[in-house]
This record gives structure tokens, sequence and C-alpha cells, in this order.
């Protein structure tokens, strides 16, 4: 059961990705990187992982997409402003892209084919991971929430209109 | 529960390879910079995924911590790469990357 | 799972479909019936008793209304939009504890669909999909007026989302668990939440005004500026889904605030009325799902007193109060509940 919804998450994630790189329409590759990403959570609610997995809805799915989404209606890009690499361009960047794909594949070669088996299905709880965020990388949980509102100031400094130049 | 005896590791580290791939196409193929910036997103969760099912596998929750280090700094990059898209779109009307070469040498 | 709790599970999923769009369909008429009151008017009172039977008029009349899909519209998205307002809308309600536990032949159920241990989050992650609906429908019609409503509507939720955490935050501090049913239960022994958490309440109430669209946050769709905002092109029941799942999603989020902050199915002295009584377990579990639904309509009522009481705020006004009054305000909420927490040696 578990591994018929491993597959099918796999195949449709795999599709919808491919979607977002090769529809013509942003607002499309969007709601196509919305589904992935969807996909995605699926997936992690088969590893148990049920926190990460709505932890990652409510950050991809419900505000970076969004953000996306925002910029991409703000600044009215349509299909027809879209602009193309020439053909033989994209067709080096596909053959280059799988190469390196080969090359992942070729490394897992040597690799003995054992099964995904979950030592210890309470991982992804909730008070678990809560337990090791805070004790052993309390540290760089202290030093993220910088980076975050280093960000923010950031964002907030980039999209003020320059004053001086105005004047 | 070890419901997920049947999946192959493997199978984990093939997607998310897969994955990853098509956000590297992605980066390559498209000019629009907000598209390569959701390529390079997707790149970052194909990455976690790997993380994710490591994590798992091993019974050690600290890579599931890092997947939430790797959100964080996602959202710190969109937020800041959004805003630098805004202002390269209000100064030139277009966040097509090759017009972007300002700088080249 | 064994086949009477699927059974059971089944006829829950389904009243619950049923009871969302019964309420939802009486909100229309009781949104008109107490906007007339606040207006000194009648209402609709032509249909039936007191024109009890307008929102089936309605409804006939949204569907037999002409459909129309702008010709330079995107279509498969523009029929997209409103399917994901209403399942977005739906998808809240499996998590709420409706009761305390029935007794049927020998079995017991709990009246609540389904309980996760990371409830609250998923409630959370569910409203912040509910712009998406907004946001495609708006995008699709190919109109000025709805993208600019589709723009704020993601704006305004995506900076209020934030606030709501902050505040959902300190409720699980003081609550320390994220399963509904327990948020629940805990509060029929002890206080209700609010009363840990009053400047948390607030800051929730608000932020679901705002998460909701409705006034005085209803910018996305403000009639007099943007003609109808997000659904300006709509027509015949794809409107009406829009509108039904404002009116749903209203539902749920009093459901989902009575619970957090109000007791839920619980009401004070509870124990000593039900042995006075003498109730039964299902006597009393039904006596606390109707007092449960008295306090949300309630709160649908306290949504529409507003809506007609209080002016539009301007978009900058909300932009403002949203970063910089909500926002400090619930961080300052979450210091204090750590610290009052440590003082009286709740965490060490």
């Amino acid at each position: 059961m578990t591994q018929y919804a491993f597959y099918f998450l796999a195949f449709v994630s795999i599709l919808c990705a491919l979607m977002v790189v090769f529809s013509k329409n942003p607002i499309h590759s969007v709601l196509y990187l919305v589904l992935t990403f969807f996909s995605i959570a699926g997936q992690y609610l088969l590893l148990n992982a049920q926190f990460l997995a709505v932890v990652h809805i409510v950050v991809y799915s419900g505000a970076i997409m969004v953000l996306f989404l925002f910029v991409l209606m703000l600044l009215n890009l349509n299909t027809e402003a879209e602009p193309q690499k020439s053909t033989w361009l994209k067709f080096a960047a596909v053959i280059s892209g799988g190469l390196l794909l080969i090359t992942f594949v070729a490394s897992l070669k040597g690799s003995e084919n054992m099964a995904l088996v979950q030592k210890n299905p309470e991982i992804g709880l909730t008070a678990n991971l809560g337990k090791i965020l805070f004790n052993e990388f309390a540290l760089p949980f202290e030093i993220s929430s910088i980076l975050l509102l280093s960000a923010m100031v950031g964002a907030v400094m980039l999209s003020q209109k320059e004053k001086e130049a105005k004047q | 529960m070890n419901a997920l005896q049947s999946v192959p590791l493997n199978h984990y580290i093939l997607l998310s390879a897969m994955l990853f791939a098509i956000g590297v196409i992605g980066v390559l193929v498209r000019r629009n910079a907000i598209i390569i910036f959701m390529c390079i997103e997707l790149m970052l969760n194909a990455v976690n995924l790997l993380m994710v099912a490591f994590s798992a596998h091993h019974g050690d929750g600290s890579g599931q911590v890092f997947v939430f280090f790797i959100m964080a700094v996602a959202a710190a990059e969109v937020a800041v790469g959004l805003a630098i898209l805004i202002m390269i779109h209000r100064n030139s009307k277009t966040t097509d990357i090759d017009f972007l070469n300002k700088l080249k040498f | 799972m064994e086949t009477p709790v699927l059974i059971f599970k089944c006829v829950l999923v389904v009243a619950l479909f049923i009871v969302s769009l019964l309420v939802a369909m009486y909100s229309t008429y009781a949104e008109r019936k107490v906007a007339a009151f606040l207006q000194d008017r009648l209402g609709p009172n032509r249909a039936g008793v007191f024109g009890l039977l307008q929102p089936l008029a309605d409804g006939v009349k949204m569907f037999m209304k002409e459909e129309i899909i702008p010709n330079v519209s995107n279509k498969t998205l523009f029929i997209l939009g409103p399917c994901l307002a209403m399942i977005t809308a739906l998808m809240a309600g499996v998590l709420i504890p409706w009761g305390g536990n029935l007794e049927i032949a020998g079995h017991v159920f709990a009246l609540q669909i389904t309980d996760l241990n990371i409830g609250i989050l998923y409630i959370f992650g569910v409203t912040s999909l509910g712009v998406y609906g907004i946001m495609i429908g708006g995008w699709a019609s190919n109109n000025k007026y709805s993208l600019f409503g589709a723009i704020r509507a993601s704006a305004q939720m995506v900076s209020y989302e934030i606030a709501m955490g902050l505040a959902i935050i300190a409720l699980i501090m003081t609550t320390g668990t994220m399963s509904l049913s327990e948020i629940a239960h805990q509060q029929g022994s002890g206080y209700a939440n609010i009363v840990y958490q009053p400047l948390g309440f607030l800051i929730f109430l608000i932020c679901v005004f705002a998460e909701l669209n409705r006034a005085p946050f209803d910018m996305p769709e403000s009639e007099s500026e943007l003609v109808g905002g997000y659904h300006t092109e709509y027509s015949s029941m794809k409107l009406g889904f829009y509108l039904f799942a404002e009116y749903i999603n209203m539902f749920i989020s009093s459901a989902v605030l009575v619970t957090f902050y109000l007791g839920g199915y619980n009401f004070p002295f509870q124990a000593e009325l039900n042995s006075m009584l003498g109730l039964s377990t299902n006597a009393a579990t039904l006596l606390g799902t109707g007092v449960f639904f008295l306090k949300i309509f309630f709160f649908i009522f306290f949504f529409m007193w507003v809506r007609w009481t209080l002016p539009r705020f301007r978009y900058d006004q909300l932009m403002k109060l949203g970063w910089q009054s909500l926002i400090p305000i619930s961080i300052l909420n979450v210091l204090i509940t750590g610290l009052v927490m440590w003082f009286t040696g709740k965490i060490n």
C-alpha cells in the first residue's frame, strides 16, 4: 500500500517539476511547483515526519509560493513577454542536466540495495524534534533567527524607494 | 510502524536526484529570473527530501532538524531575492537575466 | 480501524458537510436580517415565514443564472479558483472536536472526525492555503479589478498569518499540546484558555477577521473601489461557491476560535449541572455540542455585527496595523506568557 503511494507521489512530483520548467506561463509554473511541494509533503508523511510535512506546507505552499505568485501578479508577467533561449542552448542545457543525473545515478551503482527501515518511527514527532532542536542545535537556531531578522530588514530596505534619487 | 520496508532507499535517492537534475535544467533553460529562483527552491527541496529519508533510515532526528534550517534559509533567500528582483524590474522593466549583464567584464 | 468506527466516521463526515452547508446557507439569511436590523429595515420577509425560505430561493437563482466565462480568461484556472476556495474552506472542519464521547451499542465514539497530534499546525496550514482560491480566481479573470483584489488578498493574508501564528505559539505554550481534542478536554477541568491568554485571544480574533476577508478588512472585494474585487467576473454558481466558501470559513473559524479560547464544547458548572439533572453520557455530550454551536452562532453574529458597524480600513492602515501593531504585541504576548510560566514554576 505505502509503496504504491510512494511511486504515485514520486510520479506526480517529477511530472509537476518538469511542467514547472517547461510551461510557458510563469503563473502555471508557480502552480505546478505548489503541486510538487504537496507531493513532497506527502513523501514526508509516508516517512512519518508529520511535523515537517505540515511545516513544509505552511512555509513553502502557504508563504513562499504565495510570495512568488504575488510578485508575478505585481509585475504582470504574461506569456508574450516571456523571453526564450535559443533552441540549441536549450538542447545543451537539457543534455548537461541529463549528464548530471547520470553521474548521480552512476554513483549509486556499487551500493547495496537496502530497504528503508524506520529504526525509530517516533523521531518525526514534534516533541522529539523539539528536544533535538533546543538541545543540540540551540545555537544554530538562535543564529537562524538573526538571519531571518536581517533578511526582513534587507527586504524592507531594498524595496524602499530611494529618497535621494528623487530630489 | 515499519510500513516502508518495501521501498528501497535507492529509490528515494533516485527520486531526489531526478528532482535536483530537473531543477538544474530549469536554471539552465529559462531566462526569467523568477522561474530560475523557483528552480533553486526545487533543488533545495530535493535535498530536503533526501535528508528526511536518511533521517528516517538511521533513526536520527538531526537530519530533520537540518531541514528546518534549510527552510529558514530558503525563506530568507526568497524575501531578499524577490525584493531585489522587484527593484531590478522597477529600474529596467525586465526580469530577463540575459539583459542583466551590466556587471559583465 | 474496525468497522463500527469507520461507519461512524463516515456518518460524521457527511453530517459535517451537510451542517457546514446549512449553516453557510442560513448565514446569508442571517447576514441580511442582521444588516436590516442594524439599519432599521425589515430584511427579506417574502419567501416563507419571516423569509426563512430565502436561502433556498437564492440557491435556485444562483443555479439558474447564466454562466459567463470571459473569453480572455484562462478557462482552467477560472474554474479551478472557486473549487479551491470551497475545498480549503471545508478542509479545516475535520479536526474540530464537536463534542465529548458518544456511547452507541457498547462502542465509544468521539465526536471528532480525526485527531492529529499536530492539529493546530494543520489548521494553520489549511488557513494559509485559503488564499490560493482567491488569487487564482482573481488572476484568471484577466480583469484589472480582479487582479487588484487578488494582490490585496495575498498581501493581507500573508501579513496577518504571522501575528496569528505568534498568538497560536503563546497558546501552545500554555496548553502544552497541539491536539485539538486535548485542548478542548483541558478546558473542561480548568478555566477556558481566554483566562490565560486574553491578549492572544484578541490578536487571534483580529487576525481571523483579516484571514476571512470580512469587514472591516474586506479590502479584496471592496465594492466601492474594486467593483467586486476578485469575483468581479464570476457569475452563477461559481460566484455562489466563493460566497459560500466565505460563510463556511466563517463557521469553521468561529468553531476554531471557540475550541482554542472559549472552552469548546465545555461550559461552566457542567459537571454539577449534569449530575443535578441526572443526564446520561450521551445526553451530556449532546448538550455540550448544543452549547458549542450556540457559541459558534454568537461569533457568526459578532462577525456580522462588526461588518455592519465599522467602516472599512484603508489599505495602508491595514498593513500598518498588521506589521506595526499586531506583530510586536503578539511577540510581547509570547514573552509575557513565557515569563509568567517561568515565575509560576510551570517551566524551569
